[in-house]
């Protein structure tokens, strides 16, 4: 029999309790966007506090897709959130591997240094930045943000990418070398494989980062034709005075692409893959 | 098959000097076993071998050739890690030809290759399977394996059974032997354990604190240790050593018995006497050189081991085959086999047996 089912039956209720607990912290804000995006104009205020609202619509959708620029948005959004994920992925693989596996001079300093760059809060660099796009003539260009956002998440990513690269035994490369492989060929068709889990975190995570980062999309685009996806809901308040049921179904669109991403890298996420390596 | 030579090779870590000196000739086709305790070096001279560590002073050539600066995969050496080291994402049968695979060599090639050496380990059943749904001993054969397929030089062994339990490193030992015999390749081994080492090698490399302290065949170490540390290292249990005097006709220990030896040439120079557990006989407490107290006995059925302490000496262990009727706290009388005694000067260094 297993265990759980000797324990007093106060404790599994109460572990429930917990979790449902929890559960419904962390997810009401959710229901609540999604809500009030269903809810039909005419019943926004008169039944505001209702768990249910008593009719379902979903024109705030059909609005806010064919009649605003929100389409328009979300192109930027995803091309600056996937090319923000593509390349600091690559340099932070690149970094972390040099990190776990190399000896060089410098490493302590840099890692220092990268430290550093997690210490200050971003508000204080958002002038200088500013001037450097400008001076480079990059503002309002997409190009300015995936820069700018890949540059931030590079530290934090290159040690996620580090902590999975320590975690895959030396022996195995150094196995590939001995059958036969150059240091690039066991890292390709090697430790590469057993990587995709620290991959598929790194890039879900930068995405995320990328996706939902307002201040310097802010700071740094004025136009409304390279305006990302959280700038774009700002537009929203102002173009329809307080329009709650357009802006709540922005939002529960623009959850879309993070959820699809999430669900197409989970299973590169699920641990084990690297069991059976090396002893026990 | 290759011959391998080590001339004055050395190891230093900047300041730090891990190996020194390391001179061994191994023929074509011998079972060398490099044996010594944790961070004497041996593991380090095992992968600089294999080109996983650079060679930092001497010369490494295979059959002649000069090899110090040859990556690992143009060495043309396998070897059986530790940990096994297989490749977790490829099944059993990919495993065993990757480095035919690497070398590009045909597939129908690689499938005889691998069934080839499956059939030897007996894995022909195993093929499909990866390495997380295999047992610690089924792994080990697919590492042993992996570098049969490929014909090597040479095979490099880091301690590949140290993972296993007791049993199953018996059975595989055994398998190694016989696969040495079957290849008749060149085989490099490191182990800690001087069982392994007596079983396999056909000569073994002591190492202690980086250096050599003698090469020779199991039975030249037993017999014929070099130093005190080589003596006490081989053998199991370790030799009894206690601290001697020279005196006329043999040494004298410090409780002042003296023990007559055959051969009382070197005495002079004698601070120490070593004797194997074995070589000290059980007799009437009357009539031994040596009068000592059982503290433990373990009877182990085929043998019997006994830790004693004699007066003015400390403790002694006695092996006997068979059954001895001791028991704690028993008074007996211990004779030495002198002509399996060894003296040591007080550097170490071996005088040789005293009989």
């Amino acid at each position: 029999m297993p265990a759980v089912s000797r324990r007093h039956p106060g404790l599994v209720i109460g572990k429930y309790l917990a979790l449902a607990f929890y559960l419904t912290f962390a997810l009401f804000p959710l229901y609540w966007l999604l809500k009030i995006a269903v809810t039909p104009d005419a019943l926004i205020f008169s039944e505001g506090t209702r768990l249910v609202p008593s009719a379902i619509s979903f024109d705030n959708f059909v609005t806010v897709i064919f009649q605003t620029d929100f389409l328009a948005y979300f192109k930027n959004s995803l091309i600056v959130s996937l090319g923000t994920a593509f390349f600091t992925t690559l340099i932070a693989a690149g970094a972390g591997y040099a990190f776990s596996r190399f000896v060089f001079k410098g490493k302590r300093i840099i890692i220092a240094i990268m430290l550093i760059t997690q210490m200050f809060p971003l508000l204080m660099i958002i002038a200088p930045v500013y001037k450097i796009v400008a001076d480079f003539g990059l503002l309002n260009s997409l190009t300015s943000l995936i820069i700018v956002y890949t540059a931030f998440n590079i530290p934090f990513a290159t040690f996620l990418m580090q902590s999975f690269f320590d975690g895959i035994p030396k022996d195995l490369e150094e196995a590939a070398m001995i059958d036969g492989c150059t240091r690039f060929q066991a890292l390709r068709q090697v430790i590469f494989p057993l990587t995709l889990p620290g991959l598929g975190a790194t890039l879900g995570f930068v995405f995320t980062a990328a996706w939902s980062e307002l201040l310097f999309a802010l700071m740094l685009i004025s136009k409304n034709d390279t305006m990302t996806f959280p700038v774009g809901l700002l537009t929203f308040v102002s173009k329809f005075s307080v329009d709650w049921g357009q802006m709540m179904a922005a939002g529960v669109l623009a959850l879309i692409p993070s959820c699809l991403f999430f669900i197409f890298i989970q299973r590169y996420l699920v641990q084990g893959l690297t069991s059976g390596a090396v002893k026990g | 098959m290759a011959r391998i030579e080590l001339q004055n090779i050395g190891k230093s870590y900047g300041a730090a000097e891990v190996l020194r000196n390391i001179n061994l000739d191994i023929e074509d086709g011998e079972f060398i076993v490099l044996v010594g305790p944790s961070g004497c070096g041996k593991s380090t001279l095992l992968r600089m071998i294999a080109g996983l560590e650079p060679i930092t002073a001497g010369d490494f050539l295979i059959d002649g050739e000069w090899m110090n600066d040859m990556r690992p995969r143009d060495r043309d050496i396998a070897m059986v890690f530790q940990s096994y080291a297989l490749y977790p994402h490829m099944d059993v049968g990919r495993n065993m030809g990757f480095s035919m695979e690497i070398r590009r060599a045909t597939k129908d090639e690689r499938k005889s290759k691998v069934a080839q050496a499956a059939e030897t380990l007996g894995l022909t059943h195993l093929m499909g399977r990866l390495p997380k749904a295999l047992s610690g001993g089924q792994r080990q054969r697919v590492a042993m394996g992996r570098a049969i397929v490929r014909n090597p030089r040479a095979f490099l062994f880091d301690e590949p059974l140290s993972n296993l339990d007791a049993a199953l490193r018996v059975e595989m030992r055994l398998e190694i032997a016989r696969l040495h015999q079957k290849l008749g390749a060149t085989m490099i081994y490191v182990t800690h354990d001087q069982v392994e080492a007596l079983t396999l090698a056909d000569r073994i490399v002591v190492l202690n604190g980086g250096d050599i302290q003698q090469v020779g065949t199991p039975l030249e170490l037993y017999e014929r240790p070099a130093n005190k540390f080589v003596a006490q290292f081989i053998g199991s249990p370790t030799m009894n050593v206690v601290p001697v005097s020279g005196a006329e006709g043999g040494v004298t220990t410090q409780n002042g018995i003296l023990i007559n030896l055959p051969d009382a040439s070197k005495v002079t120079e004698a601070a120490e006497l070593g004797i194997r557990p074995e070589h000290l006989d059980v007799v009437d407490p009357a009539a031994g050189d040596l009068l000592a107290v059982a503290d433990v006995v373990e009877h182990l059925g085929s043998d019997t081991n006994l830790y004693v302490n004699v007066d003015g000496l400390g403790a002694l262990m006695v092996r006997k085959h068979g059954n001895i009727p001791a028991k704690s706290g028993d008074k007996l009388g211990l004779r030495i086999q002198a002509e399996h005694a060894h003296l040591f000067t007080a550097n170490g260094r071996s005088l040789g047996c005293a009989g």
